[in-house]
């Protein structure tokens, strides 16, 4: 018996945990366990008058450790933490007990609830008994921050904490930053044109002198911890001196070989070997594609270096990867997205089909800098289309590829029939849709703008494309096959002209980089956010944090105002300079050390050193994320973890086994 | 290598072509087949129409026969040649699989005859799937003596062979490609038209004439506009739709197809040097002579 | 606290068409009515109502006109419906249900085809004496009950090639053991199952 004096608190949570758990009963049992001074049960254990009740048992009736038993640490465990702290009790005398989502919330037998409420709360109450003072660990923040990914959001980010004066390096894995923004030609629904209010943007960032821009460069290691990372970045060789070119653009004029843009355009038009992704690129530098670069591969031309006018010649084929470390307080992912890839539907024809297109490569078509320099062509390059297929649904709520809706086709399919309406005056437009989603400003508008301009709305989900005329009507056309719902009917829709509006996808590589930054993907690949409704932005790692369409389907919007709201977290960060760690870290005990280092290369955050010269390891406190796994591997067990020490873990354990423990052993004979 | 192998109703008589052609090759192919034992129909597309449980109980007692016999060696693979049979057969074991109650009904009914059948106790394949994935196209190419050089083949897939693929299917259930394959491998040139693997109406030439003979005059019409010279079939009601239907359809569309529509064994059977006769040559409506001629010319020129 | 208990309801009929359909769950209630499967249908343009039309009849609980459609009568079994349905719907499935409904409600006398039972009702008529099915018999005795004129032309015409070229047999055969067959399928009526 400890001369410890714990006070138990049972919450109702309204009829959360009281519907099923028998809180009374609980709260009364509780107050006959040893040590207990005070049990009760109360309906809002969170609220003002709640946390008071905390706060004045402390202080009459000399609590030392107080057990609160309500929802998730998730939730709560600060609040009661805090109102401990009010009190006069050092936070780390509180334990929580969770029961209602680890019991009320799971069933609705009484019985059963109740027993194991006694048993989690009791659990609780052994446990806080052994609790040690704790002191959270200051932790300095380092004002720099990464944002890896170059498009909108990324850009956004960058030029809102550079412009509040912090340090930005922006890693972008392209030869340009810009993304899939750069790409288009109109956005909906004001059809502003994309260049015209990117490339302000693009240039402000070029130009900052708190954005270190590292473009055509990729993050290759994480190591550290919020507030301290330090990243290495792989800046690839562009095989172009970036201090003496100056981006006249002769060595692209004068290479003699073309090879099809697969990124850029979409794989409908061609770039040089050495090139810049579009004319508009930040930086201006190009890069040589040694692939296909004749010098590189057969050690031939050299026209590019041949040409180059500066003094000295920027060319540069002894160029090398170069690997840099960067140290920085906290990193923003704005990684972007992939577009679906339309060949894994074989009934819509891409591929096989030739005048099928994917939205981006007619997003490239449509664009005055574009391969056809604006003008809607079929892929002869040469006859305009007089009618025009648009799919809405390629991709996307499907359960055979991607569940989800992708949130902007309905709106950019609708920009592309306008887009067909003002190239093409004359043009039959038809678009094929399941249901019409326009929830943004502006956007529900937008739809009766083209429902004015005699678009043709078919609502069925297009069965297949196909080239097989059944009549002469449909002889050299692509026929769409759908049912039109709204008739009923099964219609055949003769046309010279299909763009399948494929949907947005998560990064190929997008769990290999969650991997890298220690953080999660979903099932479909995209970034885990800290909490649905309340935290999009943030992840489960403290430190780093999501904004665009990497964390899910989004028009740029609301890309913008992601990006901006990780600046703004990052920002809030930086100010406070210092940022107070839970103190949950292992410790070695030195003196009983072996010095057998297994528990060295165990440690996922690299927190542990080794002295040679005492042959004895240590955890770097600092570093350490409190994972325990070094803990658990010590074979000589002089590894503690605070907060989770040997005690205190199996004091749990015979707490929850209450009941079991206690009964009398059956002697022969008894 | 030991198979199971259920022909159904149509290779006994209607499409014997296609068990005697299927017969020939597994020889050198070195495939062993072992029919089971008193097999009953599948009950086509028809059974499953009238009364559900009975149905499966149909299949199923195949189904228990095949588990049951010993010598079906490699893994009691069960192959079917019929493509409705085939998706008869794969269907049974798969929700029976799925669906606890309806395996226990479905047991019950087959304890009445003193069989059981344990689901998943057999694997059902399609002929051209073994002969496509475990034999493989470097055996087969090997076997070829007389490449069916300058012939343009479309082959034909129909849809029960690669749908539905909630139960798996060994090739693209909308763009398949193993039969295309298979044919180049035999040396012939292969037609890749898009109708390849849509409907030819299955029963609906008894049903309503009108639509079945739409969908088989525009899989001709198809394979005719890429100048084919024959199809190449997996399945018998295929086989039998677009071969005797051909004149109905002529009739009706003032066409003047004359397309030859073989199994793809019997061209199988050509290309390794074996005599027609033995291969079921002579059965079809449409006469196949200028298959066999234009093979005899193209083999001569490349001599 | 009032908890409240549930009260008991009669089966809906989508709940009735999902029970007699066969396997795991057919997903009919996912439908949301895009129209893929009345788009791929081959012989969509024919029917009275398309796919997609009758499911939102069965939601609506329209049993006496969804069974008295032809739209189950048209399905040729192309599986292409299922395979594209975004919501995996195991449309073909549902529509071997209905087939059975209708037959055992007679509905599908008030159909467009009403003879389309009466093809499968002679086939399997065939299977359960012999074994095998039997296609002579079975196009002989269908045509001539349904379509008398049509039965000579195509005895005269086709019919006489298949038998020419030795495709047709004009006796059945029975299996050996047809009574262990017989017990079976007697048994599984009897059973009545999942419908």
């Amino acid at each position: 018996m400890s001369e410890e004096k714990v006070g138990v608190y049972i919450c109702h949570c309204g009829t959360n945990i009281a519907k099923t758990v028998d809180v009374e009963e609980v709260a009364t049992w509780a107050g006959e366990q040893p040590n207990v001074e005070i049990a009760r049960e109360y309906k809002f254990m969170c609220s003002s008058l709640g946390q008071d009740l905390i706060e004045e048992d402390i202080k009459e009736k000399g609590l030392t450790r107080v057990v609160v038993s309500s929802c998730s640490p998730h939730m709560h465990e600060k609040t009661f933490r805090t109102a401990c702290e009010r009190g006069g009790l050092n936070p780390f005398f509180f334990e929580m007990a969770n029961i209602r989502e680890h019991d009320s919330w799971i069933t609705d037998d009484k019985e059963a609830a109740t027993k194991k409420a006694k048993a989690l709360t009791n659990a609780a109450i052994e446990r806080v008994v052994h609790h040690q003072p704790l002191e959270p660990i200051p932790v300095e923040i380092n004002p720099n921050t990464l944002v890896v990914g170059g498009g909108i959001s990324g850009i956004t980010a960058a030029l809102e904490l550079a412009d509040a004066g912090y340090h930005v390096y922006l890693v972008e894995r392209e030869p340009s930053i810009g993304g899939h923004m750069a790409q288009l030609d109109k956005t909906f629904p004001t059809l502003d044109c994309s260049a015209c209010i990117l490339t302000p943007k693009m240039v402000d960032v070029g130009q900052h002198p708190n954005i270190t821009l590292l473009t055509y460069s990729e993050v290759e290691k994480v190591d550290g911890y919020l507030g301290n990372y330090t990243v290495a970045v792989r800046k690839k060789a562009r095989y172009v001196d970036e201090e003496h070119c100056t981006g006249c653009g002769i060595c692209i004029e004068k290479c003699p070989f073309k090879v099809i843009d697969n990124i850029f355009e979409a794989g409908l038009g061609e770039r040089k070997v050495i090139y810049r992704p579009f004319p508009q690129a930040v930086p201006k530098y190009p890069v040589i594609d040694t692939e296909n670069c004749v010098y590189f591969q057969r050690g031939k031309c050299k026209a590019c270096q041949l040409f180059c006018p500066t003094e000295p010649n920027s060319i540069d084929f002894e160029q090398k990867d170069e690997i840099i470390q960067i140290q920085v307080g906290n990193i923003i992912l704005a990684t972007g997205y992939d577009l679906f890839d339309t060949r894994r539907i074989p009934q819509y024809g891409y591929g096989r089909l030739a005048n099928v297109f994917t939205s981006l490569e007619f997003e490239r078509m449509v664009n005055a800098a574009g391969p056809t320099d604006g003008k809607i062509l079929l892929r002869d390059m040469e006859t305009a289309p007089e009618t025009v297929a648009i799919v809405h649904c390629v991709g996307s709520r499907d359960k055979n590829y991607n569940e989800y809706c992708s949130k902007v086709c309905c709106m950019y399919s609708l920009k592309f029939a306008h887009l067909v309406h003002e190239r093409l005056p004359g043009a039959e437009v038809y678009n094929f849709y399941i249901d019409m989603r326009t929830p943004g400003k502006g956007y529900e508008e937008f739809y009766h703008r083209l429902l004015e301009e005699g678009t043709h709305f078919i609502r069925g989900r297009v069965a297949e494309v196909t080239d097989a005329a059944r009549n002469p009507g449909e002889e050299g056309k692509l026929i769409v096959q759908a049912e039109d719902t709204l008739i009923g009917k099964q219609r055949r829709i003769p046309v010279d002209m299909v763009i399948l509006s494929a949907g947005i996808e998560a990064r190929s590589d997008s769990k290999e980089i969650s991997q890298l930054f220690k953080m999660g993907c979903d099932f479909d690949g995209f970034f885990i956010e800290r909490h649905p409704k309340l935290d999009p932005i943030a992840t489960m790692t403290d430190g780093i944090y999501i904004a665009g369409t990497c964390q899910g389907p989004k028009d740029i919007p609301e890309s913008v105002s992601q990006g901006a709201a990780a600046a703004a977290r990052v920002s809030s960060l930086i100010s406070r300079g210092t940022v107070m760690m839970e103190p949950i870290r292992a410790s070695i005990n030195q003196e009983e050390c072996s010095g057998c280092r297994i528990c060295n290369n165990m440690c996922p955050y690299n927190a542990i050193v080794f002295h040679e010269d005492r042959h004895v390891s240590e955890v770097i406190t600092a570093l350490c994320q409190g994972c325990g796994t070094c803990v658990a591997a010590c074979p000589s067990g002089i590894i503690s973890g605070a907060h989770f020490t040997n005690d205190q873990v199996l004091s749990e354990i015979e707490g929850i086994l209450w009941d079991v423990r206690k009964q009398p052993e059956l002697v022969p004979g008894d | 290598m030991k198979y199971g192998y259920y022909p159904g109703c149509s290779l006994e008589r209607n499409a014997y072509a296609y068990h005697q052609s299927a017969m020939a090759v597994a020889e050198p192919l070195g495939i062993d087949f072992i029919e089971v034992e008193d097999w009953n129909c599948c009950g086509a597309t028809e059974y499953i129409t009238i009364d559900l449980l009975p149905a499966y109980a149909l299949v199923s007692r195949n189904l228990a026969i095949a588990a049951k016999q010993e010598q079906n060696g490699n893994g009691n693979q069960l192959v079917a040649p019929c493509s409705a049979c085939f998706l008869n057969l794969k269907k049974a074991d798969h929700y029976m699989s799925e669906s606890p109650e309806l395996s226990e009904q479905v047991n019950q009914a087959l304890a009445a005859g003193d069989l059981n059948y344990e689901p998943g106790s057999v694997t059902v394949r399609h002929l051209l799937d073994i002969i496509v994935t475990d034999i493989g196209f470097n055996n087969i190419e090997s076997k070829v003596t007389k490449p069916l050089t300058n012939l343009r083949i479309a082959p034909y897939y129909g849809c029960l062979m690669v749908r539905p693929a909630n139960i798996e299917s060994f090739d693209n259930q909308e763009y398949p490609n193993s039969l295309d394959k298979l044919m180049k491998s035999l040396g012939a040139q292969v037609v890749d038209y898009p109708l390849k693997a849509h409907c030819c109406g299955g029963h609906m030439t008894q049903i309503s004439e009108n639509v079945a003979l739409g969908l088989i005059q525009r899989l001709l019409k198809n394979a005719v506009d890429y100048d084919a010279d024959a199809i190449a079939t997996v399945c018998p009601m295929c086989q039998l739709n677009l071969d005797a239907y051909q004149d109905a359809v002529n009739k009706r569309y003032g066409t003047n197809y004359r397309l030859p529509i073989l199994y793809f064994t019997q061209l199988m059977g050509i290309a390794f040097g074996m005599p027609p006769t033995e291969l079921g040559f002579g059965k079809e409506i449409v006469d196949a002579k200028p298959v066999l001629d234009k093979i005899e010319r193209g083999r001569l020129e490349n001599e | 606290m009032v908890t409240a208990s549930p009260t008991v309801r009669a089966q809906t009929f989508l709940e009735e068409v999902v029970a007699a359909t066969p396997g795991s769950d057919p997903h009919l209630q996912d439908c949301i009515q895009c129209g893929t499967c009345g788009g791929s249908c081959p012989s969509g343009a024919d029917m009275d109502h398309t796919p997609r039309a009758l499911f939102a009849m069965i939601g609506a609980g329209m049993k006496d006109q969804v069974l008295r459609s032809n739209t189950p009568w048209y399905c040729v079994s192309c599986y292409f419906c299922m395979v594209r349905c975004p919501q995996e719907v195991h449309i073909t499935d549902i529509m071997y249900t209905l087939k059975r409904m209708a037959i055992k409600n007679g509905l599908y006398k008030e159909s467009t085809t009403p003879s389309a039972a009466g093809f499968s009702e002679t086939f399997i008529d065939y299977v359960e004496n012999y074994g095998r099915s039997f296609e002579f018999g079975l196009a002989t005795r269908y045509h001539l009950r349904y379509h008398p004129v049509k039965a000579v032309e195509m005895a005269t015409g086709m019919g006489f090639d298949m038998y020419r070229k030795g495709r047709m047999d004009i006796t059945p055969t029975r299996i050996k053991n047809l009574n262990q067959l017989k017990a079976i399928l007697d048994k599984a009526k009897e059973i009545g199952g999942t419908e």
